[in-house]
């Protein structure tokens, strides 16, 4: 991939509210080369979505977030595959990944109370075909996401001149 | 009661910027482009590496060089980088910053009497270092037309037969500007032929925005006779930690470490574990730094052309320069009324010596919002003159 675009995913990943013209004063393009460049990255499917990082704990709508680790016996052809794929549909379900180590499959599952998240999972996923064995937990607080602190940080005082 | 204060001390002006540094502490919603450090945190491996050092008791003095590993790592990144080949046995002395650096070296060097050049726009410590050390600073005018390089003709005519030393910083606090490899060739024959010591501080090395960084040391046969200056605060986001360090031949870093070892004695080992960490594993921290400086340095020039105030492309460090020339004010009255009536904190020129009085220093090492706002408040200043 070419450096510009990369300054752009990065520029982007970091606020993607920017528009193309202030884009384009940081990165000496004009704003149409990062419209160009932009669009040919989303038809690429490089950049999937714009989004907003939310501290849902501030805004109170009081959504429970658990990480839900599976053992998964792989099928013949297929490895994880499908069944990966079958589980991503679930709406609750907001990131899926294959690991290493102990469990196969991780899950972030978020619903609006405890007992959602575990119907949901004693209903829809522990029952699955090929699943031998789930471990739920349930996140009590979180501290930073994809980057983004989310506790309150001081701000360092700086002197108003310095050499 | 005689006056104690001596003559040197005394010879010494104070500094240009107090006026507006008061005037500041007592404004509400300041804007401050005036400071010459980075807005980010250090980078929490290297906090973290010297808390644990405190912890674990590691709260003595150092050998007076530094660290020996510390000294070690640095010889091999150094080299590595920027082709200076400085042995870390006896050719690096880690410093208390690179003012402590600054200020031993001159000292090392300067003999009553001697005439030590200095390219300006620079740093506001060098030539009061000169005066301290009982040497005459001569400015050498580094132009606006010359893009703030040093002339090679310009450092020639300043030469007499007193001259001992030349002071260079690229890149170049306040300008940013920066010399290649051809322009430190220019000025390399001239400081060879009239047999002058360099020094070189290269702070601001590691800010470098387009190709690499040329270490002065490493150009023709100016090895022997330069001392090179550098440390950790700019690249790493470390200012208050206090760690620089100092580069020259053998005979050259054995007399700075005299005085070192009775001023100084050793840098604080706290700082120096904590360098030993950035230059270990804090390389993608700097360069994430790096490309954040380099995307709000075209955003805020592009920003200061537009709204009238010509501004040449900074290719280091972390300050533009615009000119107010235009504008039939002088530096200082352009920041002061920019202070009082919008909220702006810039530093003039001037400042700086000769070659700054057309100029501001703005720092870019604030968020690319405060320096959207602070473009808009300079507009407004601008057009309600």
């Amino acid at each position: 991939m070419q450096e510009k675009d990369l300054e752009l995913l990065q520029i982007l990943e970091d606020n993607s509210r920017l528009s193309a013209e202030e884009i384009a004063t940081m990165t000496n393009l004009t704003p149409a080369e990062v419209e160009a460049r932009v669009h040919a990255l989303e038809a690429a499917g490089v950049i999937r979505k714009y989004t907003t990082v939310i501290n849902w704990e501030l805004a109170g709508n009081g959504e429970v977030s658990s990480i839900i680790e599976l053992k998964v016996n792989p099928e013949r052809d297929f490895g994880y595959d499908r069944i990966a794929e079958r589980l991503s549909r679930f709406r609750q379900v907001k990131t899926l990944r294959l690991m290493t180590g102990t469990y196969d499959l991780q899950l972030l599952v978020t619903g609006k109370n405890m007992q959602e998240v575990s119907r949901f999972v004693s209903e829809h996923v522990a029952p699955m075909d090929r699943i031998r064995e789930t471990a739920t937990h349930i996140i009590m607080k979180s501290y930073k996401e994809n980057g983004n602190v989310l506790f309150e940080q001081q701000e360092a005082e700086r002197l108003p001149y310095s050499f | 009661m005689r006056n104690f204060i001596s003559e040197r001390a005394q010879n010494i002006p104070p500094s240009g910027i107090r006026k507006f540094f008061d005037l500041a502490l007592t404004m509400e919603d300041v804007i401050s482009l005036g400071v010459g450090e980075p807005d980010f945190r250090t980078p929490w491996n290297i906090c973290e590496s010297s808390i644990y050092s405190i912890e674990q008791g590691v709260t003595s003095y150092t050998p007076n060089k530094g660290l020996p590993v510390l000294r070690e790592t640095l010889s091999n990144y150094l080299n590595q980088h920027y082709n200076l080949p400085y042995s870390g046995e006896d050719e690096i002395l880690i410093t208390s910053g690179v003012s402590e650096a600054l200020d031993i070296a001159i000292r090392a060097i300067v003999d009553p009497g001697d005439e030590v050049l200095i390219a300006q726009p620079s740093y506001v410590s060098y030539a009061p270092c000169v005066t301290l050390a009982g040497g005459l600073p001569v400015p050498v005018e580094c132009t606006e037309a010359d893009r703030f390089k040093l002339n090679p003709e310009a450092l020639q005519e300043k030469i007499t037969r007193k001259t001992k030393a030349v002071m260079i910083n690229f890149p170049n606090n306040p300008t940013g500007a920066v010399m290649n490899r051809k322009d430190l060739l220019a000025i390399a024959d001239i400081i060879i032929d009239n047999d002058l010591l360099l020094i070189s501080d290269e702070v601001y090395a590691e800010l470098t925005y387009e190709g690499s960084h040329v270490a002065a040391a490493t150009v023709s046969d100016l090895w022997q006779r330069t001392i090179t200056l550098n440390g950790f605060s700019k690249a790493y986001a470390m200012t208050g930690w206090r760690v620089g360090y100092l580069c020259a031949p053998k005979e050259l870093c054995e007399a700075v470490l005299k005085i070192h070892q009775y001023v100084m004695l050793c840098a604080p080992v706290m700082g120096q574990v904590g360098a030993l960490e950035a230059i270990r594993s804090a390389e993608e921290d700097k360069n994430n730094m790096v490309q954040e400086y380099r995307l709000r340095r075209n955003m805020f020039v592009a920003g200061l052309n537009r709204i009238g105030l010509p501004t040449h492309i900074p290719e280091g460090a972390f300050y533009a320069f615009p000119s107010v020339k235009d504008t039939g004010m002088s530096d200082t009255e352009f920041a002061e009324r920019l202070l009082t009536e919008h909220q702006v904190a810039v530093v003039p020129g001037s400042v700086f010596g000769v070659g700054g009085k057309n100029n501001l220093r703005c720092a870019y090492a604030v968020s690319r919002k405060q320096l959207t706002e602070a473009l808009g408040r300079m507009e407004s200043f601008l057009n309600s003159l």
